[in-house]
């Protein structure tokens, strides 16, 4: 069973903008994707659409069984209980230091304080930031803190990882250990691993699963690749 | 035991934000404070003014005085009929010798003119006095009885009754409109009050929403904000409702101008109108702050 169904869909922005044409694909539990594409090929898009941010204009969408384009506004927060999502502005609580950043997410959906400990523990482990629990964030680098949002995204031990550019801000060097950590996370965990970037060496370095989107076609779907071939 | 967690939580959170962002709290709270006053006020208004009607009310007779010559025949068919009327709550019957012996007993000079006179010169009238249900209606009332044999005249005090409840009416409908006006005019400003608590974290919402929070999770504390500040807003007009309506009653002696208008007593009254206060202010708060964080809950 696949755990990501994409079927006929087509997103229309209200200013008129088509971001997406007639999409369809599945996505299997445990893969590591790589969503990749030139600006304005509709890779956001389509991650958002998966978190529902967006809802598509037509078609069907499946994660983990739920139909995320007839979601509620109220049942939203079933759908996010099984996703991770990390971002390129990383999206911290700035007052909030580096555990308390990621215990907010057990907290949000009412985790006891001997299991939110032990999960964000874990969680911290796994990026590498035990070390630096009590730190705020802006006393970490782009790269810790894109570290603590990956922990945050995984301390509830979601099915998928939605990840929009995540390398985004960050030099070649930085990038790579954020991938490495993914690569660990979707090894160790098993989640699957959803990632949207422009980053071309990454990609290649890694041959992974690939997407190709171009002017919201799909390209390319491709078990595994590079950026060109 | 999760959703007592929860609650919890909530209410740590909202006491948090409640003392972080103390300014605009103080702006909400005063505001809430200056409308429950007033609503006070209104309220204290109204009862008093209902309470006296309806003293008055009780008051209120229609005098039917009957012709001289009326046999005690005629008088058992009008009191019959006089039963028999919807308005009628209750009546009294006064032969016109019981009228002379009321009379005399009064005033001395009264006694000496009225001693000359016997049961059959006797001047006065035989007379009925009837209470009625419905206040409002009683010119009505008094007009059928007038058309009824061997009835001379009906008096009620016409003129000053009618303008009396008129007025009373008029006097309850402005201070509940203005009351509904009041709670109206501070749900908006608590609405936008709490709207820049919000706003300053606007970010801290939409990643709860991000990480799964659900839509109530993060609606509750801000509820719960909300019925705090309705009640540190609702401190000061109990405070005023208590002790200047205590003041207000003992300065008077209980009565204004004469012993016709009554204040209410103030020993329970005084607890309901804190309790209604109380009660306006927690709701009040509660849709300001709900309403208000309503629009941040669609990311």
């Amino acid at each position: 069973m696949d755990l990501i169904r994409v079927k006929n869909v087509n997103k229309q922005y209200k200013n008129g903008v088509t971001a997406i044409y007639d999409l369809s694909l599945n996505i299997k539990k445990g893969s590591f994707v790589f969503v990749i594409g030139g600006s304005g090929s509709g890779k956001s898009t389509f991650i958002k659409m998966l978190y529902r941010e967006e809802k598509p204009t037509s078609g069907e969408i499946y994660v983990g069984g739920i139909n995320v384009a007839k979601l509620r506004n109220s049942k939203v927060y079933k759908l996010r209980r099984k996703l991770g999502i990390v971002f390129q502005d990383y999206r911290l609580l700035p007052k909030l230091t580096v555990y308390e950043n990621v215990a907010f997410t057990m907290e949000s959906i009412g985790a006891t304080k001997s299991e939110t400990r032990r999960k964000v523990l874990k969680a911290l482990e796994l990026v590498g930031l035990k070390g630096k629990i009590h730190n705020y964030p802006d006393q970490l680098s782009g790269g810790e803190q894109q570290r603590v949002a990956i922990a945050r995204a995984i301390v509830n031990e979601p099915r998928i990882l939605l990840c929009d550019e995540p390398t985004g801000n960050l030099d070649p060097d930085r990038s790579m250990e954020i991938v490495k950590v993914l690569e660990e996370i979707n090894k160790t965990c098993g989640t699957t691993i959803i990632m949207a970037t422009h980053d071309k060496e990454i990609v290649n370095k890694m041959q992974k699963e690939i997407i190709l989107l171009k002017d919201g076609r799909l390209i390319k779907h491709l078990e595994k690749g590079g950026y060109e071939e | 035991m999760k959703f007592f967690r929860m609650l919890r939580r909530s209410i740590r959170d909202s006491f948090k934000s409640v003392f972080r962002n103390f300014s605009l709290s103080l702006a909400s709270i005063s505001c809430i404070t200056i409308t429950l006053i007033i609503v006070a006020v209104s309220i204290l208004i109204t009862f008093n003014v209902q309470n006296f009607t309806r003293e008055m009310e009780k008051d209120l007779t229609i005098v039917v005085f009957l012709e001289g010559d009326t046999t005690e025949e005629e008088v058992k068919t009008i009191k019959e009929k006089l039963e028999t009327m919807s308005n009628v709550e209750s009546l009294t019957y006064q032969s016109k010798a019981a009228v002379k012996e009321e009379m005399s007993k009064e005033n001395e000079i009264f006694n000496e003119v009225m001693s000359s006179w016997s049961d059959e010169n006797n001047p006065l009238k035989d007379t009925f006095q009837v209470k009625v249900k419905v206040v409002e209606r009683i010119s009505n009332t008094a007009k059928k009885i007038e058309r009824l044999d061997k009835v001379s005249s009906v008096k009620y005090g016409e003129g000053m009754v009618d303008n009396l409840i008129e007025a009373f009416e008029a006097a309850k409908k402005v201070s509940y409109g203005m009351v509904i006006a009041l709670i109206l005019v501070t749900v908006f400003l608590i609405i936008n009050t709490i709207k820049l608590t919000i706003f300053s974290r606007k970010r801290e919402i939409s990643i709860m929403r991000l990480v799964g929070a659900s839509n109530f999770t993060i609606k509750t504390p801000f509820i719960i904000e909300g019925m705090i500040l309705g009640i540190l807003g609702a401190i000061i007009p109990i405070l005023i409702v208590c002790f200047g309506y205590i003041a207000l009653y003992n300065h008077f002696d209980g009565y204004l101008y004469s012993k016709m208008i009554t204040l209410i007593e103030p020993e329970p009254f005084i607890y309901m109108v804190s309790g209604i206060v109380l009660v306006i202010g927690i709701i009040v708060g509660m849709i300001g702050s709900s309403s208000a964080v309503r629009k941040y809950l669609k990311v």
